[in-house]
Formats: structure tokens, sequence, C-alpha cells
């Protein structure tokens, strides 16, 4: 079912400026990014210029402004994740997806988002993919779990 | 014993506890609360750690894995989502209390191990596997030849006090947290105390604002109370934005209405009817089990209006950060609930007079406020009694990096760095050597072999020109590159600097050219680049001396500590990838110079077929060579040998 961007707004009712972060959020939350009209359309239900808007939407990390890939992979790259060697894996991605953090790929298959901490050191280095959490990689593992993605997204097409 | 419905529950807790000022004298309560707190229990209850580093680890598979165990055998077994004990390198980590006999923790209790572990101790056997230990006391037995938990290495040399109840109870139910005495200290508080005297009390007992800063909170309560506004604030920071510390997280996760009760004392102190708590968006279990928690306490008239007929309204809302490593800078935080971009302001004036939509607001650190409802139940003396002559109360650190037992610690004031590494965190694995601790990004402020002896002390740490930091503890083991790692921090401020001030906005893009002209491949023929190296290099301490003098807020201001700590303690490192361009611990990718070993060398090609430069040859079954002009540096070659026979030199 397609979000609907007025029951969202109708949860705001107070259209105060505090209510810009929140109800931004959930609008990323149902529709996934941020898109023009969107931002547009918040903007005329505030009062605030999408100027503005976008002004803040593009200071915060959270934000997006453009569709996730099938398969999104969140990179912890925090000090302990740099310490095991984050840096290598960020490399072996950006190289094998032909992508930069904050990108989709070409076929809509992957997006890469790099991510400060997910707090979990004790399980350095790794990614998420989906809510699905894989740990202490290492390159090998890394494609295998790339691998294993990919396979996943062929089957569905040949059924 | 009869039990009680939900309502007769709360009638009991309300009436009898918390508005009791008799309670303690009472011993017939001690039992029945026993019960509610499972102390003691009628039947057998499994605890599983669900943190989100519990859950990362498999602790969810590992519950569906208990639940299909009790559904198959038809038991009757309560099973609890339980917070985090602390010790992440054993998760997931399983507790079970069967009556009479004392609760036993187990640790990496993988989902194929739970029929093997259920199968034992259901029968009163104790299964083989990781035990971490039990918690033995006089009201049951002891399993024998286990130890106790705080034998545990990792927990032996702890003083838990912020972590007391973390692990061992179910995190959101208020009725758990109440018979645990929780909630006595607030329900004291406006019956029995007012502001100016909570304010007090928290002065004499010396807390030190655990964000980083060591502020005295007290201090800036009474200012705060002092200031007459027609309303006031209080924000509670749980931005925790600092990667590689998250032990705020864990308290949050594992006993949320420790943290609503704080936020209810520091409320009525300062006498604020609205407080925020503000987290990062992606703590979403931290989030979850706050919100439950608060309409737990809710419906138990814990907030809200005119709570317990006192008169004291106060009114507790979640906010969520859209992350932005700033905003744990309290100016740019209240900018950021009020719908804006988190910007810092310029002090004065400081938020407790002018602060979010010009009110007067406190913002206090999740660690700092955990520590006020046990000041306020135990007294401002019991409080001073820990931890030594200058720093009171314990801080909490998360160990991590190149450390045995990585996890969230509780460590007395006056605690070495040695003892925390060597004793709680269990030295450094395959036997490498130390090279450093990484206080938290924040302060970018190291502790070396040198200064190891120091200890957790807001003042010592002065004096070797050192701060304690937000609590983030990564150790680092001579395999990393020191001014990689400078680079790393440096590369991290300079995305996430607001651009509000010049000094750290141009200031920090700069350091990060000059850091990777530092470690950049060396160009042949190409005196250009030198040059720019040793100018960059002459310059670097200047620039960062500058950053550091002229930014607007802390962020800023200690953007540059990590390059001017790694100049001061590791300046030979600095100097061999500089001079020599080496980089002694082979980190740095562009430094790296690679060569066959041609006794080794069987001629197999598989580097040959990697090169993505043909900088390799030879042919098969003849040692192969790398022409050095050629080669890249890429590490594919090292990468893809089967005999050790590439090696950097």
């Amino acid at each position: 079912m397609q979000p609907n961007i007025e029951s969202i707004l109708e949860k705001f009712p107070n259209k105060q400026r505090e209510d810009l972060i929140p109800l931004l959020q959930k609008i990323q939350d149902e529709f996934g990014f941020l898109s023009e009209e969107i931002i547009t359309r918040v903007g005329a239900y505030l009062s605030i210029s999408v100027n503005k808007i976008y002004g803040v939407a593009t200071f915060y990390d959270n934000f997006r402004f453009g569709p996730v890939g099938r398969y999104h992979i969140r990179l912890c790259h925090g000090t302990a994740c740099h310490v095991a060697g984050s840096s290598t894996l960020l490399q072996e991605l950006e190289k094998q997806l032909k992508i930069k953090s904050g990108e989709t790929d070409k076929e809509g298959l992957f997006s890469l988002e790099v991510v400060s901490c997910v707090g979990a050191c004790g399980l350095a280095p790794l990614i998420e993919i989906n809510g699905e959490y894989f740990t202490g990689l290492t390159l090998a593992k890394l494609n295998e779990v790339l691998d294993s993605k990919r396979a996943k997204d062929q089957t569905v097409y040949e059924s | 014993m009869k039990a009680k419905s939900a309502e007769e529950l709360k009638q009991f807790l309300v009436r009898q506890v918390l508005l009791n000022p008799r309670r303690i004298d009472l011993p017939q309560l001690e039992k029945e609360l026993s019960y509610i707190s499972r102390e003691r229990v009628s039947k057998p209850v499994i605890y599983v750690g669900m943190g989100t580093c519990g859950r990362i680890a498999g602790a969810d598979k590992t519950f569906s894995a208990i639940r299909e165990y009790l559904d198959d055998h038809g038991m009757d077994v309560d099973l609890v989502e339980g917070g985090c004990v602390g010790l992440c390198s054993a998760e997931p980590v399983v507790d079970v209390q069967l009556p009479g006999k004392a609760r036993i923790s187990f640790g990496n209790v993988y989902h194929e191990q739970v029929q093997h572990l259920l199968d034992e101790i259901m029968n009163h056997n104790l299964p083989e596997a990781n035990i971490i230990g039990q918690y033995g006391n006089d009201i049951s037995q002891s399993w024998e030849g286990v130890q106790q938990v705080e034998e545990h290495p990792f927990f032996a040399g702890q003083k838990r006090v912020l972590l007391d109840n973390c692990g061992l109870i179910d995190p959101v139910s208020v009725e758990e947290y109440i018979a645990r005495g929780g909630y006595w200290a607030f329900a004291d508080t406006i019956s029995k105390h007012t502001p100016a005297s909570v304010c007090q009390i928290v002065e004499d007992s010396e807390l030190a604002g655990r964000g980083g800063g060591g502020y005295p909170a007290g201090k800036k309560w009474t200012n705060a109370l002092k200031t007459i506004s027609d309303q006031k604030f209080l924000v509670c920071n749980a931005v925790e934005s600092d990667p590689g510390s998250y032990m705020n997280r864990v308290i949050i996760e594992s006993n949320p209405h420790r943290l609503i009760e704080a936020i209810l004392i520091a409320a009525y102190a300062i006498g604020a009817t609205k407080s925020f708590i503000f987290i990062r968006k992606e703590f979403t279990l931290a989030i979850e089990r706050l919100e439950k928690a608060i309409e737990n306490a809710r419906q138990y008239g814990l907030m809200g209006h005119h709570i317990f007929d006192s008169g004291v309204n106060i009114d507790i809302i979640v906010k969520q950060g859209a992350r932005a490593f700033v905003c744990g800078e309290e100016t740019a935080l209240n900018n950021s609930i009020e719908g804006k971009r988190a910007m810092p302001e310029s002090k004065p004036p400081y938020p407790s007079e002018k602060g979010l939509w010009n009110k007067p607001t406190i913002v206090n650190n999740v660690e700092t406020l955990f520590n006020v409802p046990l000041i306020i139940k135990n007294g401002a003396e019991w409080y001073k009694s820990i931890g030594n002559e200058k720093s009171k109360g314990t801080k909490l650190f998360t160990l991590s990096g190149k450390i045995k037992h990585c996890g969230t610690a509780e460590v007395e004031m006056g605690h070495s760095f040695r003892d925390i590494v060597w004793k709680i965190g269990g030295g450094i694995p395959n036997g490498k050597k130390f090279k450093a601790i990484v206080l938290g990004i924040n302060s970018g402020n190291y502790i070396i072999e040198e200064t190891l002896d120091t200890r957790v002390d807001f003042e010592e740490l002065r004096n070797i020109g050192s701060s304690l930091g937000s609590g983030g503890f990564v150790v680092v083991d001579e395999t990393i590159c020191m001014v990689d790692l400078a680079k790393f921090f440096t590369n991290f401020f300079k995305k996430e600097s607001c651009g509000k001030c010049i000094p750290c906005r141009e200031g920090t893009a700069r350091m990060l050219e000059i850091m990777e002209i530092a470690t950049q491949r060396p160009g042949k023929n190409n005196n250009f680049q030198t040059l720019e190296r040793f100018k960059g290099v002459m310059q670097l301490r200047g620039l960062a001396s500058v950053i550091k003098d002229s930014s607007l807020c802390a962020l800023g201001k200690s953007a540059p500590n990590a390059i001017l700590n790694t100049l001061k303690n590791f300046k030979s490192e600095f100097d061999t990838h500089i001079f020599e361009r080496k980089c002694p611990a082979n980190v740095c990718r562009d430094l790296r110079v690679f060569l066959i070993d041609v006794e080794k060398c069987t001629g197999c090609t598989a580097c040959y077929k990697k090169c993505p430069v043909d900088a390799i040859i030879g042919s098969a079954r003849h040692p192969h060579f790398i022409v050095e002009d050629k080669c890249i540096g890429c590490g594919l070659c090292y990468d893809a040998c089967k005999f050790n026979a590439v090696l950097i030199q």
C-alpha cells in the first residue's frame, strides 16, 4: 500500500518548527527517502520555506534524497571497527559495487551507507544488510555475503 | 503466597512501598518484594541477554530456540528478555534460575547449544558450557564448584554501582524496578525534600558531569534553580555519537527506569515541568524500551500532572536525533530539539540561563543522571565514600579494540588504567604488544605505556594533559599505525564539522590534506610533492594549535587533539612516514613496498594473474619478481600468495 503523506501530517497538529525533524523522520520511515514534492508539501504544511527544510535535512546524516537499493548495506566505521580493519572492507565494497557511501548502484540492488558506530565493538568489523548483521568480517567473508545476496536476487528473477 | 492481580500489585507497590515512609522497617515487605523482584522464584526463570550487542551476536535465535524447547516439552517457565550484563564477548548470555537454587549465568549460548543446555540444567545438572558464574546469596542454594559472578576476572575489578541491575532485571518492568528499591528516591524527593535541598545534596556529593567536561552537576542545577523563569527544561543528552563508546545505550537498554527516575528527580530539583530525552535514532532498541518504560511508569502515576497528589507536574518526551556528531554539544542539541540545524552557539549565555526557546535549560549526560537516584537514596556521604580524594563515584567505560574482554565496565574513580586493561579487560590477545588506549574520539587523548599507571581521576588526567572523555576505551596494539589512526580521526571531524566557525570547517579539511600527503605513495621524480609534504608538516602543529584555540565549540577544540597527541607521543612513527616514507605497522597502503621471496616462491603464477598493473614478471614454476616502479601497492599479490612468499618491506 502506498503510504499517505496527509495521514502522517495529521499526526503533527501543532504545526510548530520543533515538529520538523520528527516529521521528516516519520516520512522517511514510511517512504524510504525525502522527495522534492514531499518536502514542498511539508513546507506548505508547517509554513517553513522549502529552502530552510533542505537546509535542515541536508545537515543531518539520517536523511536521504533518493531511494535505497534492495539490499541496504550499513558499514560500521567507528574507532573499534577501524582498528579491526573496516577501511579495507569499505574499499572492497566501493570497488565491487562501484558506488560511494550514500549512493545506490545502477541496478538498484545495493546501496551503501557508512555509519559511525552501531555499538557492537566486541564483534568488529561488521556490516548490516536490511537488519541482518554480519560480524567479524574478513574480505573473504564479505565476498561470501555479497555473493549470497546476489544469488538470492537472481532466483527471485528466475522464478 | 496468593498471586496478586495487576491492579492489586500496583496498589501494593504504590501505597505500601513508595508512599510508605516506614517501608525499610517492615520485614514482611521484604519477602514479598523479593518475589516481585525475582530474587526468590516459585517457578524456573530463564533470562536471555537481549541488548543490541546480544542481538547482533544471535540472542534472537537463542531466544526463539528456548521458546521452542519450552513449548515442545510443555514446561511452565518464565522466559524474560533481559538487558545486558556488560560482557559483550560472552554474548549471547543466558541465565537460569531454578526455584531455591542460585541464578547461574552462561555465556556464548548460540541456538544450537540450547537443547543440551536446557536438557541438563532443567534436571539440576551442570551442562558443559561456558559458565560465567552464579549469583549466590543466602536465600538460595549454590551450585557446587561454580564461581560467583563477581569472581569472574571481568567483574572482579569492577565496582558496579550504576550497572547493578543491568542484565539482572526485566528492563521495562516497573514492578521489578520498584521491588528492587527503584523510584523510592523519587517518592522521598517529592515528599521530603525541597528543590533547593535536592540541589544541595547533589552539590555535597561532588558529582561531576560525565559527558567529558567534568563540571559539577549540583552547581549547574543550583544556577538553574536560582534563575527565575515561567518555564524551565531538563534535557537528557543521550546522543552518544562518539564512535567506540556505547555505555549509555547499554544502561538505557538494561535499566531504563533508573534514567526516568533520575530525570524526574532532576526536573523537580530545578523546577522543570517538561524534560526531553534526546537520543540517537539508531538506538532503536533503547528507544523502544525507554518508551515502554515511560508508558509503564505513567500507569503507575509516576509522571504527568499532580504526581502522587504532591502538586508536582513533570512530563518526559523522547526526541530522536537525526544523526550529527555535533548534537552532543549542549547548545547544538537544543537547536536540534527546536527543529533547526544542530549548530552550537557561543557561550555565555549558558543554557542554564538561556537554553531551549530561551528558557533556562539543564543538559545532563545519561551517566551523570544515573548517579542521582543513588545519591538521593543513600546520601551524599555514601557517594563521597566511593572514588578517591578528588574524584568521586565510578566511571563507565566501553572496552573495545584489541582487548580480550570487550564490553561495558564500571570502575571506581582512582583505578589505574593498567588494571583496567590487564585485569578487567584480560589483556591483549595474540601476545601482541600494547601501544595505546584511545580515550574516546571526542577527547582525542591517548594513554601510552609511560602513562599507564595514571589513575582514572579528572585532575590526574589533566596533569598529564589529557581528559577523561566520554568513556570510549579503545585499546590499540602494535599492529595499528598511529598516523593512520590520527588521519581517521581527522577525517571524522572534517565530516562532522557543522561548518559554523572557520577554524573548524577549514582547519580540519587542511589538516586532513596534510595527513593524506604524508601517507601518500611517493611519486617518482616529483620534487614538488616532497616540498608540499614538508611544508604541510612544518605547519601542522601551528595549524592544530590555532584550531584548538579559536574554535567555537568543544568539537572544534578537540578536533586537532589526535594529531597533537600523535606528534607528542608517537613522533618517531610520524617521522618514519615523512622522511623514510615507510609505515612501521604496514597499515598505510600507499607506503607499502612488496617483494617476492625467491626461496619461497613456487612460481604458481597466482600473484601474476591477480596483479592489475602487470607489475609482476616471471614464468610458471620459476620465482617471480615485482617491478617496483610499476607497483601501486594494492596488496592483491600479498593476499593471493598461498606460500607467504610475498613480503612487505
